[in-house]
């Protein structure tokens, strides 16, 4: 039984407005039958330090991805991680983290992977839970494991591969990574560590949209009517065509997935989760530099 | 077991307790030495451009050395500013700091740069995340270098 949609006015405008909750929201229904409360950060120990009380801990490295091949778990795998956090399949999931909330909304693709009906990204994350004055606790929860079913993983709808982008040269591509890595003067963000990238710039026809720019000061989504204005006013995208976004190993792009696809509602929004980690390292693909998307070469 | 024999006795003893524990336990004693970071003295704090920046970590984190006169034999201290929401961070100076901080020039630049892979926590919190420690150690190292003359 999925609890009730926060039906906080802010959320309304949105396309899929039961994909977020308020921090008060949360606050009210902490302890619910059916809720589980995942954080989901970059720093691995943030969690240690303090959570909001009843949260488990997803961590990307660690429990997301495969831990041999470039890849996430299986549908094995991510039944044993949910189900061993007492999750089940109508468990209503509220992601938050830090940054933004950017590690949340990875998770949060993630699970849309693997189809988990209801999973919602608390607004304002981990920051506003903080700055709001929220308890915290270094309680770390034990659920008793529960069955999650072994459901298979759907790489099609809102994942796409190299060759998907390479037949996509020309559809609605968003470069999300910062302006110094979309105009190739570096490979990786500013003050982050370089994974490698042996090339710079961006994926020809791709459009500059820095994921942040979704985001107010305290970490909220900015409102249907900014985000309108950046991603289809001043970008020109439109729901009508397939988009695919990318950054650097699609966990910042992960975040503009949900924009576009939760809360502007384009129903075709795929993460190119190689990102540029592999664009830039793979032989002979096509390759624009400079602050323009440049020229799309002929098929 | 870890090999310690290439180790000054508070680094060896410290890739001692961290190998002791369960993965978990690890994530724990980290979050100790975040938490027992000293805070920046006065000179610095007010000062933090003196701090040299250390873009391999995924948060941010400054660090600065002093060498007290010069040659092999000078004492080194270290000091360290990272963010409280930068634990881990935080955790891997903590560690360098109880480490390496009095030790000689000598001594310091002798340490082994794949320390950070003796700790046991490529398990706990993942080999890329471990790349910031290094990234930490060969800036420490290159400081004393230019300050101690050796």
């Amino acid at each position: 039984m999925p609890l009730p949609f926060d039906d906080d006015p802010k959320f309304t405008a949105y396309a899929n407005p039961e994909r977020l909750v308020s921090t008060q929201w949360l606050a009210d229904h902490l302890g619910d039958e059916g809720l589980a409360v995942v954080e989901s950060d970059e720093d691995v120990l943030l969690y240690e330090t303090g959570h909001i009380p009843g949260a488990v801990k997803v961590d990307w490295h660690l429990d997301l991805n495969d831990a041999v091949t470039r890849d996430y778990v299986d549908a094995a795998g991510f039944a044993k991680l949910l189900g061993g956090k007492g999750i089940t399949r109508d468990t209503t999931v509220v992601i938050y983290g830090d940054k933004n909330n950017w590690w949340a909304a990875y998770a949060l693709w993630v699970f849309a992977l693997f189809g988990h009906p209801d999973v919602r990204l608390l607004d304002g994350g981990r920051a506003k839970w903080v700055a709001e004055g929220r308890e915290f606790t270094t309680d770390v929860p034990s659920p008793a494991a529960v069955d999650y079913p072994v459901v298979q993983r759907e790489d099609g709808g809102v994942r796409a591969f190299k060759e998907d982008v390479l037949g996509f040269l020309g559809g609605q591509l968003v470069d999300v990574r910062s302006l110094p890595e979309y105009t190739g003067e570096r490979t990786h963000m500013p003050d982050y560590p370089d994974e490698g990238a042996l090339r710079g710039g961006h994926i020809p026809g791709a459009q500059s949209v820095p994921w942040a720019r979704a985001a107010n000061e305290d970490g909220t989504f900015r409102s249907r009517a900014e985000l309108d204005a950046i991603y289809r006013q001043e970008k020109g995208l439109t729901p009508s065509e397939p988009v695919i976004a990318y950054c650097r190993i699609g966990e910042r792009s992960a975040h503009s997935w949900f924009v576009l696809q939760h809360l502007l509602g384009f129903p075709n929004v795929r993460n190119y989760d190689g990102s540029w980690t592999e664009w830039g390292n793979s032989v002979r693909v096509p390759i624009a530099r400079g602050t323009e998307p440049g020229d799309v070469p002929a098929p | 077991m870890t090999d310690t024999s290439d180790l000054t006795a508070a680094l060896g003893g410290i890739v001692d307790d961290f190998n002791a524990l369960t993965t978990a336990d690890r994530l724990q004693l980290l979050l100790e030495f975040s938490t027992g970071l000293p805070e920046l003295p006065e000179r610095y704090a007010a000062h933090p451009e003196l701090l040299e920046g250390v873009p391999e970590c995924q948060s941010p984190i400054f660090l600065i050395v002093e060498v007290d006169g010069a040659g092999p034999d000078a004492p080194v201290h270290l000091f360290f500013s990272a963010p409280a929401e930068a634990p881990t961070t935080r955790g891997f100076a903590g560690i360098l700091h109880e480490g390496l901080n009095g030790l000689t020039a000598a001594d310091v630049l002798a340490v082994p740069n794949d320390i950070s892979d003796r700790l046991g926590l490529a398990e706990a919190i993942s080999p890329l995340r471990l790349r910031g420690m290094a990234g930490m150690l060969g800036r420490i190292k290159r400081q004393v270098r230019e300050k101690s003359g050796i």
